[in-house]
C-alpha cells in the first residue's frame, strides 16, 4: 500500500494551486510514497532520548549589519516575467 | 441573551531599518514599483539569505518593550502559502520559537486600568503588494516591500469592547513609536491590524465561534468595525443562528462589515524550519546591550508628569499618547515654560491646529521655545491670552520667535494706569444706560463694559485692569 493517499495529493497539488489528470494523480501517488518510503529508512535509526533540532550543523548568529546596497536595475529582474506594465508584474487575478 | 465579547487582535509593524530583513535592498517607502528588489527578495533559485542584526535588535527591543520574556534560542520556519505577493511561495516566519512571548501592556479606559496580554511577538517578512485591476480580470504586483522586516503582536483574547481594541492599539503605537523601531504611519502600512471578535453567553466557559476583520484602515475603523461586528453577531445568535467561522471586511462606506469569504477547515501552512537560515541564540550580553536602548516608555513619562510636574492624570496621558508631542513638551519645559500651561497650549491649540491641517506636530515650525516663550510673556502681562491666539497662529504656521511677532504686529499689551483709564472713562460716557443699570445694583453691566473697553483697544488692554479701573470709576459717577 502507497504512503499516501490520492485525497492527500489532491490536496497538496491543490494548495499549489496545480491541476492534474487521474492518470497524473495515480503517478504521482505511486512515486511520492516510493519517496516517502526511502526517506522511512531513516526510521531505523534509534533516537530515544536525542533532542530534535531544525539544523544539523552547529552554526548560529550568522547576521549582516544593516547596509543598504543598490538593487540590479529593473530591466533585469524583470526580464524573465511573463508579463508586466508599468514596471509592475502582470498576473491573473487570484482570489485568496 | 446577554453576551461577552472576546476580542485578539494581531498587529503588523514594519520595522524602519535600512535595509531589507534576509538582503541588502533598500527599505526605503514609496521608491518607484520594483527597483528595490534582487534575486533574494525576489526568491530566484540558489540564493541564500542572511539575518539583517538591526532587525533582530529592533524585534527584541519591541519585545522588550511590551514586557515580554526574550527567547535565549530562536530560529525561522517558512510558512507555505500560494499567492502572487510572495515570489518564493513561502513567507520566512517564526513558527514555534517566537523571539517574545508571555508580554503585556496596561491600557486605560473610562477610567479604569485594565492589563491585556501578549501572547507572542516574531519577526518575519512583509510580502508584496498587489494592485487588482477588477473588472480587466489581473493584478499588478510590486515586491519592493517584499522582504521589509515585519513584526507580528497577537494578543491574548483579553480585550472585552471595541473601546478596548482601540485603547489597545492606541498604547501599541505609542510604544512602539518612544522605541523608535517603526514610524507606526497607518496610511503607508507600516501598522496594520486584523481584529478577531466572538460573543459567548455571559458567565458560560467555552468561547464562540470568531469572526476575522480585515482591511482595518485606521484605529477608528477597528472599533466601528468591531461595534458593528459585535450587534450583528449578537442579533444573529439571539435569532437562534449561527456563525460561521469567516472573513469580514469593515466598509467605511456603508457603515457594515461586509462578508468576505467563508473558512472552510484551518489553514495549512506546512510549517518546517528554514533550511537556508541558521538559527539565532540571543545571549544576556546582546539582550543587555538592548535593553540599554529601551528608553523611558509613555506609562512611566506619565507618571513623572503627575508626580513631578503636578500635570492633572489626564493631561499626562493625553500629552504622552504621541512621542513627538511628549517630546516638544518636554522641551517647552526646558526652555523654561510652566507645565500646566505647556499641556493646555499643546492639549488645545496646537493639537486642534494639527487635526485641523492634519500635520503631525514635526510637520509646524513652532519652536519649544518660542511656546515657552510666548506662554511666559502671557504669564508676566506683556500680552493678553486673547492676544496670544493671534501670536500662536503666527507661530505654527510661520514659525519665528513671539517677542518678534508681537512687535512687528503692535500687539504688546497696554498695561498703562493712565490710558487704560482713559478708554475706560471714554466707555462710560458712551454707555450711560449701563452705568446707571450698574447703580441700580445690576453688576452685569459690569461685564458689558468691559468688552467695550477691550474693543476700544483692539484687545491690547490688559483685561485684569480694565476690571479694576472700570470698578474705580464708575464709583465716581
Amino acid at each position: 500500500m502507497s504512503r499516501i493517499t490520492k485525497e492527500q495529493i489532491e490536496h497538496v497539488a491543490h494548495l499549489a494551486r496545480l491541476s492534474f489528470t487521474d492518470e497524473e494523480l495515480n503517478e504521482f501517488t505511486d512515486t511520492l510514497g516510493q519517496i516517502i518510503e526511502f526517506a522511512e529508512q531513516l526510521n531505523e535509526v534509534d533516537t530515544d532520548g536525542v533532542e530534535p533540532t531544525s539544523h544539523a550543523t552547529e552554526v548560529h548568529n550568522v547576521l549582516r549589519e544593516d547596509e543598504t546596497k543598490p538593487s540590479p536595475a529593473r530591466e533585469n529582474s524583470m526580464r524573465n516575467a511573463p508579463d508586466q506594465e508599468n514596471g509592475q508584474y502582470k498576473v491573473p487575478s487570484v482570489l485568496e | 441573551m446577554n453576551f461577552e465579547t472576546i476580542i485578539g487582535l494581531e498587529v503588523h509593524v514594519e520595522l524602519k531599518t535600512n535595509s531589507k530583513i534576509f538582503c541588502s535592498c533598500s527599505n526605503a517607502f514609496g521608491a518607484e514599483p520594483n527597483s528595490n528588489t534582487c534575486p533574494v527578495c525576489l526568491g530566484h533559485p540558489g540564493v541564500l539569505p542572511v539575518l539583517n542584526r538591526e532587525a533582530v535588535n529592533f524585534a527584541v527591543k519591541a519585545a522588550m518593550a511590551l514586557n515580554c520574556e526574550i527567547a535565549e534560542e530562536t530560529k525561522f520556519d517558512r510558512k507555505n502559502y500560494f499567492y502572487p505577493d510572495n515570489p518564493k511561495a513561502y513567507q520566512i516566519s517564526q513558527f514555534d520559537q517566537p523571539i517574545g512571548e508571555n508580554g503585556w501592556i496596561d491600557i486605560h479606559v473610562n477610567g479604569q486600568s485594565k492589563r491585556i496580554g501578549i501572547t507572542r511577538l516574531h519577526l518575519e517578512e512583509d510580502a508584496g503588494k498587489l494592485t487588482h485591476m477588477e473588472e480587466d480580470g489581473y493584478s499588478l504586483v510590486d515586491y519592493n516591500r517584499v522582504g521589509t522586516p515585519l513584526v507580528e503582536i497577537v494578543s491574548e483574547p483579553d480585550i472585552e469592547s471595541p473601546e478596548e481594541a482601540y485603547a489597545y492599539l492606541e498604547k501599541l503605537k505609542a510604544i512602539m513609536q518612544y522605541t523608535e523601531v517603526s514610524d507606526c504611519k497607518m496610511e503607508e502600512g507600516s501598522l496594520r491590524c486584523d481584529a478577531n471578535i466572538s460573543l459567548r453567553p455571559k458567565d458560560t466557559e467555552p468561547f464562540g465561534t470568531k469572526t476575522e476583520l480585515k482591511n482595518l484602515n485606521s484605529f477608528t475603523h477597528v472599533q466601528k468595525g468591531l461595534a458593528h461586528e459585535e450587534e450583528r453577531q449578537a442579533e444573529v445568535l439571539n435569532e437562534g443562528g449561527e456563525i460561521l467561522q469567516e472573513t469580514r471586511r469593515w466598509d467605511e462606506g456603508l457603515k457594515k462589515t461586509i462578508l468576505m469569504r467563508v473558512k472552510e477547515g484551518s489553514d495549512d501552512y506546512r510549517y518546517f524550519p528554514d533550511p537556508d537560515l541558521v538559527k539565532l541564540n540571543i545571549d544576556e550580553a546582546w539582550k543587555e546591550s538592548i535593553r540599554k536602548q529601551i528608553p523611558e516608555l509613555p506609562d512611566a513619562r506619565q507618571k513623572r508628569y503627575i508626580e513631578t510636574h503636578g500635570l492633572p492624570a489626564y493631561d499626562a496621558e493625553v500629552i504622552t499618547k504621541q512621542k513627538a508631542m511628549s517630546d516638544f513638551f518636554e522641551e517647552v519645559l526646558a526652555e523654561g515654560g510652566p507645565a500646566k500651561q505647556a499641556a493646555n497650549w499643546l492639549m488645545g491649540e496646537v493639537n486642534a491646529y494639527l487635526n485641523q491641517h492634519e500635520l503631525e506636530m514635526q510637520d509646524v515650525p513652532l519652536t519649544p521655545k518660542a511656546l515657552a516663550d510666548m506662554i511666559n510673556m502671557i504669564e508676566k502681562g506683556t500680552i493678553s491670552s486673547k492676544i496670544a491666539k493671534q501670536v500662536f497662529k503666527e507661530l505654527i504656521e510661520n514659525g519665528g520667535d513671539p517677542e518678534t511677532v508681537v512687535k512687528e504686529k503692535g500687539l504688546v499689551q497696554i498695561s498703562d494706569d493712565a490710558a487704560i483709564r482713559a478708554m475706560v472713562n471714554d466707555a462710560l460716557d458712551q454707555n450711560p444706560q449701563s452705568v446707571e443699570d450698574y447703580q441700580n445694583g445690576k453688576d452685569k453691566a459690569i461685564g458689558f463694559l468691559v468688552g467695550q473697553v477691550m474693543k476700544a483697544s483692539r484687545g491690547k488692554a490688559n483685561p485684569q485692569m480694565v476690571n479694576e479701573l472700570l470698578t474705580e470709576e464708575i464709583k465716581k459717577r
